[in-house]
């Protein structure tokens, strides 16, 4: 545990350093911030007032900091476009995206797991191929692809399901779920099913087996346990990169998250509020590895006390 | 996670000082034996390629050729994936948006290899701060996620081909650096390099001639698997409109343009999709299969 303490301690120089690379970025923009915003037709003056009371003519290390110790306190700045805190926008956007990276986590987990386990006991047979071949498929995909054929097969032909998310209705977050969770239910069914395969050569298979078990009892309750270790870590992982990832599918299920935030916030160039969703979704992604982590170390008893 | 063990056989890397390469040219063979998915991947790449060299040649119409007595044509024998909105041929479209796509798909990840393994040289090399340093800044590139820092990248530089190459370039070099990093550490304690540096061989000699060969193989992998991440990097981006610019065709931008006629011209969108998939697919076979052979320590996953 102290270990740990440790290294969430290690993470603080990579975040101050995600905040300074991305904040040194938006900050080299040639071209007054305020003279933008107000547009064309602006008496200089009123850029120079403007520019003031947005702090934008102090030096950039005051800047920064100024920006830092902000953040720490939970304020991002304003939008230039709504002249609102960036914080709340962050707010209202995340549980959008929440909901939909979970959908899509149990999405791609049942399918995952059920293909990987079914592909391993079939090994080499027909059912292993077909299962293998769609998830690398699954994994080569682009996800407008995956999201335009869904939309078009189950949303449109079809009928099943809307064709775009509307608030309060479970079937249309169906599509987007699927959508979204794809890649990862590829990458599931390919790392369970050769971690089982590896745990199934293991002697105490073997032994299980000559004590008369069932075949698939021994692989539910001898194999499947051992196997699940790099699985579950991988699991957690996808969930931190739904949460940062779903910028295509929220653009294209017209989904209000945080990844439509950062993607209106480029077209509308409204730099605080970019700045606050990259830095919002880093944050996630590093508790989330963090995370992961930590559940390897917990779940493994071997490497409980390393960490 | 578990650093992976990169240790290279000392008496492998004693045999390729002394230039007898355990068989690179072997290795490909039984790749060719073995998996002849990867063969038909390179197959399929190396078409790819000529087709988006040749698309002035092998394309039926120009990049651009408007015909607007026929737009929005369902597929033919005079347009084999059909017309879009402004008439124009999308097999031509699609052959030439190759050019880009395939550029940007390979020329960053060349890029991020030579920076890649510059700084994973210098670093795991010198060690002390300067190891410090480059690997604190592969960190910040590594945590913030890839689409969203090239997404800043395009914010600030402005959305043209040349900034795409920046930005896929800005992302993908931490990731060779970690591996050349933490390859030279394992190799710079090996007898044979002792045996260099004691003989008075200068430093860079040492890098360039006896620790950077044997991180070919594993860097040989590592950009296959590059290239397509790129690929759809580059899609990701022009399908959001924040990419390739038109009239540029690309494969994203393509199916950026062509998505609001999903419901009655679905070939227009899916044609470019099916293009990227086709060589993503191949990059990703042909990744792993040289993965089997190339890099003993990870065959599963």
């Amino acid at each position: 545990m102290k270990s740990f303490l440790k290294r969430v301690l290690g993470m603080i120089p990579v975040l101050l350093g995600v905040v300074l690379l991305i904040f040194i970025m938006l900050r080299s923009i040639p071209g007054n911030a305020a003279a933008v915003l107000m547009g064309e037709h602006v008496d200089p003056a009123t850029v120079e007032r403007l520019t003031r009371s947005m702090g934008l003519d102090d030096p950039v290390p005051v800047q920064f900091f100024r920006y830092i110790a902000g953040a720490l306190r939970g304020d991002l700045g304003v939008s230039y476009r709504y002249d609102r805190p960036v914080t709340a926008m962050i707010a209202e956007a995340f549980p959008a995206t929440l909901q939909l990276a979970l959908l899509a986590a149990l999405f791609a987990w049942a399918l995952g797991l059920a293909a990987g386990i079914a592909a391993a006991i079939r090994q080499n047979k027909l059912l292993d191929r077909l299962f293998m071949g769609a998830s690398l498929l699954g994994v080569s995909m682009p996800i407008f692809m995956t999201s335009l054929l869904l939309q078009y097969f189950l949303g449109f032909r079809l009928g099943w399901f809307p064709l775009t998310q509307e608030a309060g209705n479970f079937a249309s977050m169906v599509l987007p779920a699927i959508a979204l969770g794809w890649n990862s239910a590829g990458s599931v069914a390919r790392m369970t099913r050769s971690s089982l395969i590896e745990v199934m050569q293991a002697d105490y298979i073997d032994t299980a087996r000559a004590k008369g078990l069932l075949r698939g009892g021994v692989i539910l309750g001898h194999a499947l346990k051992n196997s699940m270790l790099p699985v579950i870590t991988m699991m957690a992982l996808q969930l931190s990169s739904m949460l940062s990832g779903a910028v295509i599918t929220e653009s294209i299920f017209a989904i209000p998250g945080i990844g439509r935030l950062a993607t209106t916030a480029i077209n509308n160039r409204d730099m605080p509020v970019l700045q606050g969703t990259v830095l919002f979704t880093t944050v996630l992604v590093i508790a989330g590895n963090l995370l992961a982590d930590l559940l390897y170390s917990v779940l493994d008893p071997r490497i409980r006390k390393e960490v | 996670m578990a650093n992976k063990k990169t240790h290279a056989a000392p008496g492998e890397a004693l045999r390729s000082q002394i230039g007898e390469r355990d068989g690179a040219r072997e290795k490909l063979a039984r790749l060719a034996r073995q998996n002849k998915l990867a063969v038909v991947s390179a197959a399929v790449i190396a078409l790819a390629l000529l087709l988006a060299v040749f698309a002035p040649v092998v394309a039926p119409y120009g990049e651009a050729e408007p015909d607007v007595l026929a737009r929005l044509q369902p597929p033919s024998a005079a347009h084999w994936f059909g017309t879009d909105e402004l008439g124009r041929d999308v097999l031509s479209r699609i052959l030439y948006g190759s050019r880009l796509s395939l550029a940007i798909g390979i020329l960053p990840s060349v890029a991020a290899l030579v920076i890649g393994i510059v700084l994973g040289l210098l670093a795991g090399y010198f060690g002390g701060w300067v190891d410090y340093v480059i690997m604190r800044v592969a960190d910040v590139m590594l945590s913030i996620p890839s689409l969203l820092l090239a997404m800043v990248v395009m914010y600030t530089l402005g959305s043209s081909t040349l900034n795409l190459f920046i930005a896929l370039s800005m992302v993908g070099w931490a990731s060779v650096a970690r591996v050349v990093r933490s390859q030279t550490l394992s190799l710079k304690e090996t007898a044979y390099v002792e045996a260099a540096r004691s003989i008075g061989v200068s430093r860079f000699t040492i890098m360039r001639r006896h620790i950077l060969p044997n991180c070919i193989p594993s860097l040989i992998v590592l950009f296959t698997l590059n290239v397509p991440a790129a690929i759809l990097s580059e899609s990701s981006l022009s399908f959001l409109g924040i990419g390739a610019q038109p009239p540029a065709a690309s494969w994203g931008l393509m199916v950026n343009q062509s998505k609001q006629f999903l419901f009655n011209q679905p070939w227009l969108a899916l044609a470019p999709c099916v293009a990227i998939m086709v060589v993503v697919l191949a990059f990703n076979f042909l990744g792993d299969g040289l993965r089997d052979v190339l890099d003993p320590h990870s065959q599963n996953e």
